[in-house]
């Protein structure tokens, strides 16, 4: 076991967990977030994505140990239901979800690399996305909030 | 906790409610957050234990109003109404993300006149709702919608209202109108009282009249809109709670141990393997179920990676590369014939052309995104299993016999989790947890691996093989139609009684329903179309009457079912998928053969106007070119490009779809790309255009994604599509097209569902697009760059259907 401090959403946290713990497990069991989800474990599908220093990551695969003093934000930690971060609201208005399992790694990877890329083309955008799955498909409605968000912020 | 009941979205701290450890475990164990209890109506309901419960909050019992159980015939069992007029909906129909929530509470509000903020509805809870069986089968729409059930519940609230209502003021009836959750004078608004001041916190007491009278669609004001989902903004800021988030106090975590394959049993533990790893760790075994707890899950899953386990296999498994040859030829087969005009044999004789084809169908995967979760809680003689089933009260069964108790002794609490599109892993780690649960004597979270819900999760959707013979008059119209497939089946819904339908009740002992061999089909009795074997073309007649949408008169259809390798399961429109698809792709065959335009061709064999309407709606939509496929001119090197048509009457009751796919053929590399899709739906009346729209949208991209990628694969001993880099599907970023409905409104019929419509025919309208673009017939799903490159290869002319 191992101290780690971690800076989650504006919050200060210390954990005393295995360091070969993905931080995955720290996030939703250690902290109690929501956001980020257990969907495979390998990296293939998003739904555990946090962004880490400013780039969204795959935290299912990212020991805790890598990222002592980080700062990190989840989905709760852009806005409230009350007071939406501008993507969050994009998403809200276009309806874009049906279970809703995906939204956080659709949402923090789409604004990681918005942040990241400003100017991107739709193409960039989709390529970015391309590794990112929602398996009710409810594709058209979060590519259109995305491209959205992306005008809106440009 | 969920919101459930639901409360509109916000977050409440936990000190704001200054609630004790206690209390707030007991709500857990009541399935409420303490928002809801700190917000929530005056009349709180719940279902039992109400004294204990409500000493434990603080809360005078006298408050509190027991409802009238889970008797569907009870008004109480539905709907409570508090004295502050706030009102409690129950329903036993799931959300599983299609927005059904959101749409019943709209259901709500208008039949009984209050507005939806005055509501809160309560879901899938064998403690709190009524018995509403599984939702599933798009029928949960339709369920609830149509002259029974909730609406029929709200409607008769309402008119019972009124009447107290009536009694109060010494008015009649018919001179008061419910508006607002108010009673009053049509004439004289001085006369007026609440549904607060009639019911509050008192039962109904009557049971549910079917003559209640539903408001007329013209008069709705908050059903048929857009109304934005309920859900929608916890969702996008990470407050939603699915069932993977749940924790409750005192839990701990499982990770199971499964054998490498079907059909292994379970030779040896070696405890000692994991001894003194860190957490605590136990090892659970029962029968052939395997499994780890430990404190945290990292160290469950290490400790689950580390056990010393050793498996007797099973039974070598059928080669994939022959397993459409073993379906058609396996010994142990069920037959069935949906209709029979016995003349089939005869006319196909007496054709001037006879046309015959065989479309390929394979297993499939539900593929849900996030792996299946459950907790459970076994306590000596009582349970709670928070589950993301589609049926909570089989699961309550179910989980009974797995555990030993009596149903009356399990309470399932539904909680979302990531979406199913039929039977994932929810029921089965649901078992999971609870015999963990109930070896450890603790509170036991189990999420599955994605390798476990891919390989034992879930029960997979059905192969198919499909023949087809018709016979063709001298003017080109189709005047016999043989239809004959093989599918497998093992196992299913766990149902009441059958924990062994789905992998985990299996490794406990428990029988799969198998398939009952029957060499010889009896003669149908009744015309029942819901796995859509019967092809829209044919008159469907049995017993003197015609049951089908079609207009030829000599119909065989044969279905025979044989013992499946693997477990199988209702995959979102399982069979009529298939069938759809070999039947309006052998349909695209006939009319090129006859060099008829596809459109016209299928409107010469219908009969059904409903059918007709939404074939032509979506024709149109489409700026259909009408002609023959395949079309002229098409390069056979570089880029094709073809369009598309399919419909379906979905189950043969329930949803009108016609679908227009238009695509791009890379002839170099065989990669097909959709660019567009045009979906025109009739299914009655709308109760929301947005939420159908998000059904459509997301039915036919999963069709596209099915019919382009997605396959099991297997070996001689094991399945090898384990992740989601050897089971292809699409992503948010591939390139897909915006889908464009056309939403045909019958506010006078039945409603139908809309879950399964669109879904049912992309594969056919992409094949015959395919085949529009090239001249290339593939019948075998999926249609993948590497399949179509071999037709492509082995294109000789234009090819056309096999005439015999």
């Amino acid at each position: 076991m191992s101290v780690f401090t971690l800076k989650v959403n504006g919050q200060s946290h210390t954990v005393d967990v295995d360091p070969t713990t993905p931080l995955l497990y720290v996030l939703s069991d250690d902290l109690a977030l929501k956001g980020p989800k257990f969907g495979c474990g390998l990296g293939q599908c998003g739904s555990c994505t946090a962004i880490v220093n400013g780039r969204a990551v795959r935290s299912c695969r990212t020991p805790v140990s890598t990222v002592n003093g980080a700062t990190i934000t989840t989905l709760e930690g852009l806005g409230t239901p009350e007071k939406p971060h501008p993507i969050q609201k994009a998403f809200i208005d276009e309806q874009a979800a049906q279970c809703g399992y995906c939204l956080n790694g659709v949402v923090l990877t789409a604004k990681a690399f918005l942040d990241q890329n400003p100017k991107a083309t739709d193409e960039q955008i989709h390529q970015a996305m391309s590794t990112v799955l929602c398996r009710c498909f409810t594709t058209t409605r979060m590519m259109r909030a995305i491209k959205k968000y992306a005008t809106e912020r440009a | 906790m969920k919101n459930k009941p639901h409360d509109l979205p916000g977050d409440v701290s936990p000190k704001e409610l200054n609630l004790t450890e206690a209390a707030v475990a007991a709500l857990r164990e009541q399935g409420f957050s303490r928002r809801q209890f700190l917000k929530g109506s005056g009349a709180l309901v719940v279902a039992f234990s109400v004294a204990e419960f409500a000493d434990t909050l603080g809360i005078a019992p006298e408050k509190m109003l027991a409802q009238g159980g889970n008797t569907p015939q009870a008004l109480d069992s539905w709907i409570a109404v508090g004295a502050d007029g706030n009102v409690i909906v129950y329903t036993g129909r799931a959300d599983m993300g299609q927005g059904t929530f959101t749409v019943q509470m709209q259901l709500a509000a208008e039949e009984l006149s209050v507005s939806m903020n005055r509501i809160r509805m309560v879901e899938c809870d064998t403690g709190m709702t009524p018995d509403q069986g599984t939702s599933s089968g798009s029928q949960c729409h339709p369920v609830n919608f149509n002259q029974e059930n909730l609406a029929q519940a709200c409607a008769t609230a309402r008119e019972a209202l009124v009447a107290m209502a009536a009694a109060r003021l010494g008015s009649s009836a018919g001179d008061l109108v419910a508006a607002d959750g108010v009673v009053m004078h049509k004439s004289d608004a001085s006369k007026r009282v609440t549904y607060g001041e009639l019911v509050g916190g008192k039962r109904f007491d009557m049971t549910i009249k079917k003559d209640a009278k539903r408001k007329p669609v013209q008069n709705w004001t908050v059903l048929g809109r857009s109304v934005p989902r309920v859900d929608m903004p916890a969702l996008a800021t990470g407050r939603f709670e699915h069932v993977q988030n749940v924790r409750v106090p005192g839990m701990v975590h499982g990770r199971m141990v499964r054998p490498p394959s079907i059909g292994a049993t379970l030779a040896n533990v070696d405890e000692s393997s994991v001894a003194g790893m860190p957490g605590n760790v136990k090892v659970v075994v029962k029968k052939n179920l395997v499994g780890v707890v430990a404190d945290k899950p990292w160290q469950a899953i290490q400790a689950a990676e580390k056990l010393k386990v050793t498996w007797t296999p099973g039974p070598a498994l059928p080669g994939q590369r022959d397993f459409y040859n073993y379906l058609r030829n396996h010994p142990g087969r069920r037959d069935a014939l949906q209709v029979n005009s016995k003349d089939v044999e005869a006319k196909l004789q007496g054709a001037a052309t006879r046309v015959k084809a065989t479309y390929l169908h394979p297993y499939q995967m539900h593929g849900s995104l996030g792996s299946s979760c459950a907790v459970a809680d076994v306590k000596g003689s009582n349970a709670t299993v928070w589950s993301s089933t589609q049926a909570v009260y089989p699961l309550r069964g179910t989980t009974a016999m797995v555990l030993g108790l009596q149903p009356q002794q399990v309470r399932v609490i539904y909680v979302r989790g990531s979406g199913c599109y039929g039977l994932n892993g929810s029921d089965g780690v649901a078992y999971d947890a609870a015999v963990l649960s109930q070896a450890v004597g603790k509170p036991v979270r189990v999420q599955l691996t994605r390798k476990d819900e891919m390989v034992w999760g879930e029960n997979y959707g059905l192969p198919f093989v499909v023949d087809q013979q018709v016979g063709l008059d001298a003017n080109g119209t189709i005047v016999a139609w043989d239809y004959e497939t093989w599918s497998a089946s093992l196992g299913n819904r766990p149902g009441n009684n059958a924990p062994g339908n789905v992998a985990s009740g299996l490794l406990l002992g428990f029988p799969p329903q198998a398939v009952a061999p029957r060499a010889q089909a009896p003669e149908p009795q009744n015309f029942d179309n819901g796995n859509n074997a019967v092809p829209a073309y044919v008159t469907g007649r049995v017993g003197g009457k015609n049951g089908g949408t079609g207009t030829i008169a000599s119909e065989r259809v044969l279905t025979h079912t044989v013992p499946s390798p693997f477990l199988t399961g209702p995959l979102r429109s399982p069979a009529r998928l298939q069938n759809a698809f070999a039947q309006e792709c052998f349909m695209d065959e006939v009319a090129a053969q006859v060099k008829a335009d596809p459109v016209q061709y299928r409107l010469r064999h219908l009969s059904d106007q409903r059918l007709k309407d939404v074939i032509t709606d979506a024709a149109r939509q489409a700026n259909w070119d009408a002609r023959p496929s395949p079309k002229p001119g098409s390069p056979r090197t570089g880029i094709a490009s073809g369009r598309g048509m399919a419909c379906v009457l979905y189950e043969g009751d329930n949803g009108y779809v016609a679908l227009v796919a238009e695509v791009d053929v890379n002839q170099d590399t065989g990669a097909v790309r959709t660019k567009r899709i045009v979906v025109a739906q009739d299914v009655g009346p709308i109760s929301s255009p947005d939420g159908l729209r998000n059904q459509l949208e997301g039915g036919a991209l999963q069709g596209l994604s099915r019919a382009l990628g997605e396959e099991v694969t297997w070996d001689d001993q094991k399945i090898t599509s384990v992740d989601w880099a050897t089971y292809k599907t699409l992503y948010v970023g591939s390139n897909v097209p915006a889908i464009e409905s056309v939403l045909i409104d019958h506010p006078e019929s039945e409603a139908m569902g809309a879950g399964e419509t669109a879904i049912t025919i992309v594969a056919a309208a992409v094949g015959n697009a395919i085949f529009d673009a090239t001249g290339v017939r593939i019948r075998e799903v999926p249609f993948t760059p590497e399949r179509v490159k071999a037709a492509l290869a082995q294109r000789q002319g234009n090819q056309t259907a096999q005439v015999v």
